[in-house]
């Protein structure tokens, strides 16, 4: 699937690698990208996701949204996994995009500045469904720390998703879709 | 005096902040569904959908209904005749603490708001009302922060006409837009001083949600009541006309509910607070 192809309002379930990473996160990123130092993540083509999942139940069963552990007992991946507010990343997300990122998912509005720098970095901002972290748990396959453990539950994980439901919310053409007459007013 | 132990409230406190963000409220989820069935916008309603969906999903997994569980708030009303054996705002903490871990809920508090350093589980924000009798009532709200970062005060003069403090209303909710989880719960504060009109605010979401039908009669109820639901009704009307919809993509259910609480006030100002709760208005309570 080629993002750049997607429109605005788009409805896709996505199979792949996403990393989470929200606010502090997104500090150590630019401050590591200015200074030059590695990097934990490779940006180029990455996925952000702004999450903080819940930490993961132990010793529960469940149908769904768990992976087969060595012992071939069913385990949970992960906790409740919905997304947070987008805009507090709008002043880390242009070093970002200009490092590669390939899209982000979160909820809510972005500055008109990043807009502008998705369209110019042909990138793309997805939606998913905002307080539903229980059920997005159900698409995530497998969960790894990355990078970042003394932040917590706000560390950089690699996930596994599987048919997780993303709407396009800017297009790589800068269309956005709260892009209208009355979300302009305030 | 009636005696109550701490570890009795450590324990109430703890199953309460599971309960709170694993079981969503019965009034919320019943409006949620009722506004699924009302709803014609065909993205609002797959949206609605996916919400009653996450619900039901965290309910029967023992899974928090949100990741953002919230800095957990507390309600503490205190009967005058009830005597605690113990220390009881650490009682509350340690139970926030114990029920967070037990429920694999998130550890969201940060400990020195400006090194931002110390992630925790606790402490609560507890409010502790004294009032009569000799029960202990407590109440947990984990409050989400992409809704309470939207929360507003304004210090109106006393000559303020309704409709300023409703366009004050609007507007809060407006600027909140997509970015909080609507539907939204509105709590709205009025009267009192600047801090009291925020408690009063916030206090006006643990109240039960209901649709208040514009046949409201009023010789049932005192008139002040009346006046506020009445209030309410209009706002409620008006909310759910700004088109923001679920997850702000349109439709007709921006607004669930909406509860006002009043107190008396000076005769130089009238505060208005409004404290905006995603869809997922998580509380629970236990008398004591």
């Amino acid at each position: 699937m080629k993002f750049t192809e997607l429109k605005v309002g788009q409805k896709i379930l996505f199979s792949g690698i996403i990393y989470t990473a929200r606010d502090q996160a997104h500090k150590r990123l630019v401050e590591a990208i200015k200074k030059g130092k590695k990097l934990p993540i490779d940006l180029k083509g990455a996925i952000i996701y702004y999450c903080a999942p819940t930490k993961t139940p132990k010793g529960k069963i469940i149908s769904t949204s768990t992976a087969l552990s060595a012992d071939g007992k069913q385990i949970r991946t992960i906790g409740s996994c919905g997304p947070t507010t987008s805009s507090r990343m709008d002043k880390f997300s242009l070093d970002l995009l200009k490092a590669g990122v390939k899209a982000m998912i979160g909820k809510g509005r972005r500055s008109e500045q990043i807009r502008k720098a998705i369209k110019k970095y042909k990138a793309v901002y997805f939606l998913t469904y905002a307080g539903c972290g229980a059920l997005l748990s159900k698409y995530v396959k497998k969960m790894e720390l990355i990078a970042y453990q003394d932040l917590g539950q706000e560390a950089i994980y690699k996930l596994e998703v599987k048919d997780f439901p993303l709407i396009v919310g800017i297009d790589a053409k800068g269309r956005s879709i709260y892009d209208k007459k009355r979300w302009t007013a305030f | 005096m009636r005696p109550v132990s701490a570890e009795k409230i450590t324990k109430v406190v703890s199953d309460l902040s599971i309960q709170a963000n694993q079981i969503l409220r019965k009034d919320v989820f019943f409006l949620l569904k009722k506004a699924y069935q009302e709803e014609k916008n065909k993205r609002a309603k797959d949206i609605l959908s996916a919400i009653i969906k996450n619900a039901l999903i965290a309910k029967k997994e023992k899974l928090a209904i949100c990741q953002d569980t919230g800095l957990p708030c507390v309600f503490v009303e205190l009967g005058q005749d009830v005597k605690v054996i113990g220390d009881l705002k650490s009682a509350i903490n340690k139970g926030i603490e114990l029920g967070y871990k037990k429920g694999a809920l998130r550890n969201s508090v940060i400990k020195d708001p400006l090194s931002r350093k110390k992630i925790d589980y606790q402490p609560a924000v507890i409010h502790i009302e004294i009032v009569k009798g000799d029960k202990l009532k407590l109440t947990v709200l984990p409050k989400g922060f992409g809704c309470e970062n939207k929360t507003q005060l304004k210090m109106f003069n006393p000559t303020v006409n309704w409709q300023e403090i409703k366009n004050f209303i609007i507007d809060t909710v407006k600027s909140a837009g997509p970015d909080a989880c609507p539907p939204y719960v509105v709590g709205v504060g009025i009267g009192g001083t600047a801090d009291y009109a925020c408690f009063l605010a916030k206090k006006a979401l643990l109240k039960t949600v209901v649709h208040y039908p514009s046949s409201v009669n009023r010789y049932a109820i005192r008139n002040t009541q009346y006046t506020i639901k009445k209030l309410e009704d209009e706002l409620f009307k008006e909310i759910n006309r700004l088109n923001i919809g679920p997850m702000g993509l349109g439709g007709k259910t921006t607004c669930l509910g909406i509860n006002i609480l009043t107190y008396p006030t000076h005769m130089a100002g009238l505060p208005v607070a409004v404290n905006i709760s995603c869809h997922a208005l998580r509380t629970a309570t236990k008398i004591l």
